[in-house]
């Protein structure tokens, strides 16, 4: 089956606080989008596999974020927890259109 | 430009000081070449006897290791003796033929041990005790034999003697005085010495001359002038050093004892220096390494073509190293009609000090047994101080303090190299110097003979207090291998203004940090440069960007000020309006004597408080929590002291006071302590015309009981004590670190001595007082600033 992706309009790139977590909610998921010191857009599900932290209120380094309950250690890019922890989140792809950021989401995550 | 060629003959200790100390001066001018006649690097030649003695490996004892002369392109010839000089044509010649033209030649050959012209001398098992080949002969024969005699009762006498018992052999030193070191020492303290080192397993033959050295091919024994013999088969003679001149004598360099020169180490050849145990300045020879030093700054100042008055003589001092024995002398050791003496001779403790005094001022000391005093005689006599000086000194000092507490700075702690205490405290400071090997590195402070190692020591625990004890270094996180201590006094040298700053020059290994450093570097920033220090939202904790406590499920709770934990129905209205309008999850008293509004989501906390009106409570931050209360004198029975009245106070001054962890307070009116003061971080607790002052309780996860800070009369002086305990607590403790690990680690009496001491409260006050100024209510700020109230409260819906 191919997967159709969906785009989301989150904001406006001047707009986005940098090395902060944005909150997006989708439907009934929430993204959290981040502005990386490098000027990158990063966007992962809000949630942390370890006890459902909300990631976005997390404290940005490089590639990471820190979650804000117990410290886990994931990667924006990849969605890998860092190891002594354990676990992924989901990532999503982010399009920019001159100013304005969009996150792709599959279609599914619309339907269902 | 080409570079100016300068020849050193000599690699020891005083021509490569020099070296070094021109390297310093003009790094990359000179083009330099120095000969050698040891196949070794610069060592310390004072070590020798801590080689001998076994305290030090030969592997220690390199001054200049290989590679630095590489590092410095000097160009080394180890093991080859320059023979002669070309003055005319500024060449020099040497043993393996080489020639090298010179611009500048500095003559630094030191000396020759003086062997006795006694027959017999030229026997095997008969060694000087001046280089490392004869320190290796002794330990060699130390293997194979069983007797030495040492000849000479002199410092160097004496180190070799101990070295020797040490290295297992039976000593006999035979000395031609009537007592021990009279040259540096008085009758006193040379036979106090005697009786000590007897002790230790030495055996003495004073006022013994001897004429012949017995045996065949290898030593067997000595013989004296009145007759007797002792048997001996390993002798080391060490009755005095010659300087070196021969090279320069044979250069028709002017040579009296030693190679005569000026302040500027001039010889009578120009452009011929000469500097060390072989120069004569002024009629002396010096044989101690503090002069040879000093000789070598003048002359590289000279060299370097720098404004400079030129050397001018020393004053000079002794220690034996000698373990176990402290002996020390400077100056004029023997009285005279012209002196008058303190003499202090304490026959329990086995201590003999004698100052001697000339016209009120200091002229010499000698010390035996506690010689702790000896740099800051040394340094007086120097500077020819007045009798009154030293005295006063000595009435301030207290007993149990290391005596460099009352040194001033500019007192010298390291003789040879001329350190002040003051460079030593500096650098520990600014550089974050945390050993005294680093001291040694960065200040050249005990890097000569080591005397004064212990001195170097008590300054790093007077500097550090109990850090200097942690051996294992606690770094930030894992991202730098610095400790907060370097961090902050890198911070300040090179004023770092903002964490990434920090991060880049100090050389993170990650390059944006991580969630420990990022954090603590905000807030040693904000700490450092109250005023201007702007606070990095990004850099905090969730809890401390939202102002609001997170909860598990990603909801807040909001707590509002509630001074002294005393309210009013108008207030509770709101409160329970608030909580109705928004559907709070749980209403709940704090520990903190609070109430706590729980379940509120991000995106309703600014209308939260708007519609609550309050200041934040506070109960998220690293900073001044809550001030818990009893009822007090107003209303309580047995209250003595309105002990909500100053938990109002002490709330409202310090209120949204970073701190470097959580700080939470408590004020009872009487003993029964109903606001449980035992276990806060500041507990006060009034009793009838007092408050008690304790610091560093916790009631958390570490149990402890505050310990009494201060007693104090006045409700002003309450927040004086508090505000200067707290700010210390803030500049000194690591981020993280709560009062009572704080506290823990460096002693209830070093605060308590910070803290009493009126000048530096006064300051602590004042520098509290700027941390407060740039307090704004936060809660308050968020709602009139657009920007912050859209970044980071507002959640965007996606469709």
């Amino acid at each position: 089956m191919e997967q159709t992706n969906r785009k989301v309009f989150v904001g406006n790139y001047h707009e986005l606080p940098e090395r902060i977590g944005k909150t997006v909610i989708l439907e009934d998921k929430e993204l959290a989008i981040f502005k990386l010191a490098n000027g990158e857009v990063r966007a992962i599900e809000n949630r942390c596999p370890h006890k459902g932290g909300v990631l976005a209120e997390g404290m940005v380094s490089g590639e990471h974020v820190f979650c804000p309950l117990h410290d886990w250690k994931i990667n924006m890019k990849s969605g890998l927890v860092e190891a002594p922890d354990e676990g992924c989140v989901q990532t999503y792809e982010i399009l920019k259109e001159h100013d304005q950021v969009y996150v792709l989401v599959p279609a599914r995550v619309i339907n269902s | 430009m080409e570079k100016k060629k300068l020849v050193l003959i000599g690699n020891g200790m005083a021509g490569v000081r020099t070296i070094e100390e021109i390297l310093k001066l003009l790094p990359d001018q000179f083009d330099i070449t120095v000969f050698g006649k040891e196949p070794y690097p610069n060592y310390n030649r004072i070590q020798l006897s801590k080689v001998l003695q076994g305290d030090t490996e030969l592997s220690d004892i390199t001054l200049n290791e290989w590679q630095w002369y590489e590092d410095h392109n000097i160009r080394l010839y180890p093991g080859e003796t320059v023979t002669s000089i070309d003055k005319a044509n500024q060449i020099i010649y040497t043993d393996k033929g080489k020639q090298t033209p010179y611009d500048q030649l500095i003559i630094a050959t030191g000396s020759n041990p003086f062997m006795l012209p006694l027959p017999g001398i030229e026997k095997e098992g008969v060694t000087a005790f001046r280089d490392i080949q004869d320190c290796e002969e002794m330990i060699t024969a130390s293997r194979q034999y069983k007797r030495a005699a040492v000849i000479g009762g002199g410092l160097l006498g004496l180190e070799a003697a101990r070295g020797l018992l040490n290295l297992g052999m039976e000593v006999d030193v035979i000395h031609i005085a009537d007592y021990l070191m009279e040259r540096q020492l008085d009758r006193t303290a040379g036979k106090l010495l005697q009786e000590e080192l007897e002790k230790q397993g030495m055996n003495f033959l004073l006022e013994k001359q001897t004429t012949k050295i017995l045996g065949k091919k290898r030593v067997t024994g000595l013989q004296f002038k009145d007759g007797n013999k002792i048997m001996a088969d390993l002798v080391v003679m060490a009755v005095g050093i010659k300087p070196n001149v021969q090279l320069a004598m044979e250069s028709g360099i002017q040579v009296n004892k030693g190679i005569i020169v000026n302040d500027h180490m001039q010889t009578n050849v120009p452009n011929i220096y000469a500097v060390g145990e072989c120069a004569e300045h002024n009629e002396m020879v010096y044989g101690l390494v503090a002069p040879l030093y000093e000789q070598g700054q003048a002359l590289a100042k000279h060299i370097c073509g720098m404004n400079h008055q030129g050397y001018k003589g020393s004053v000079l001092s002794t220690q034996l190293k000698v373990s176990g024995v402290n002996v020390f002398s400077t100056g004029i050791i023997n009285e005279t009609e012209q002196t008058k003496t303190i003499k202090l001779f304490d026959e329990w403790r086995n201590t003999y000090k004698k100052i001697l005094i000339q016209q009120d001022k200091l002229v010499g000391a000698v010390l035996f047994g506690d010689t702790k005093e000896g740099t800051k005689l040394l340094s007086l006599i120097k500077k020819k101080a007045m009798v009154n000086e030293y005295l006063e000194s000595t009435q301030t000092q207290d007993k149990d303090e290391s005596v460099v507490a009352s040194m001033s700075d500019e007192e010298v702690i390291c003789g040879c190299n001329g350190v002040s205490k003051g460079t030593i405290v500096n650098a520990i400071k600014n550089q974050g110097l945390k050993t005294v090997e680093e001291v040694k590195g960065c200040t050249n402070a005990s890097r000569s003979c080591g005397t004064c190692k212990s001195l170097v020591a008590d300054l790093l625990t007077y500097t550090l207090g109990d850090d200097y004890q942690s051996e294992e270094k606690e770094t930030i996180c894992a991202c730098t291998d610095l400790t907060r201590d370097e961090v902050i006094a890198e911070i300040k040298q090179k004023n770092l203004t903002h964490t990434r700053e920090v991060m880049n020059v100090l050389g993170w290994k990650s390059e944006e940090g991580c969630s420990k450093c990022k954090p603590a570097l905000n807030y040693y920033l904000g700490m450092i440069h109250p005023k201007e220090y702007e606070d990095e939202r990004e850099s905090r904790f969730v809890n401390e960007r939202l102002h609001a406590n997170i909860q598990k499920d990603g909801t807040y709770s909001v707590v509002p000020r509630m001074y002294g934990g005393v309210t009013n129905a108008a207030d509770l209205r709101k409160i329970a309006d608030v909580a109705e309008k928004y559907d709070v999850g749980m209403i709940k008293l704090t520990g903190g004597q609070r109430i706590d509004l729980l379940g509120v989501k991000k995106e309703d906390l600014p209308h939260v408080w708007d519609d609550l009106g309050m200041p934040s409570g506070y109960a998220y931050g690293k900073s001044i929590r809550t001030v818990k209360t009893c009822v007090g004198s107003e209303f309580c029975r047995f209250g003595t002291q309105d002990s909500t009245g100053m938990g109002i106070q002490l709330e409202k001054k310090f209120e949204g006071l970073n701190t470097p962890h959580k700080v939470k307070m408590g004020v009872s009116a009487c003993p029964r302590n109903c606001a449980e003061s035992g276990i806060k971080d500041v507990g006060v607790v009034g009793l009838d015309g007092i408050w008690e002052i304790y610091v560093g309780g916790n009631g958390g996860t570490d149990l402890r009981k505050a310990e009494l800070l201060v007693k104090v009369k006045t409700e002003d002086e309450v927040l004086e004590y508090t505000a200067a305990f707290l700010q210390y607590y803030r500049e000194n403790a690591r981020y993280l670190e709560r009062t009572s690990h704080y506290v823990e680690r460096v002693g209830l009496e070093h605060i308590k001595e910070v803290v009493m001491d009126e000048e530096s409260r006064k300051t602590l006050n004042e520098r509290m007082e700027e941390a407060l100024n740039v307090y704004q209510e936060p809660w308050n700020q968020v709602l009139e600033n657009e920007t912050i109230l859209k970044d980071l409260y507002e959640k965007v819906v996606a469709k």
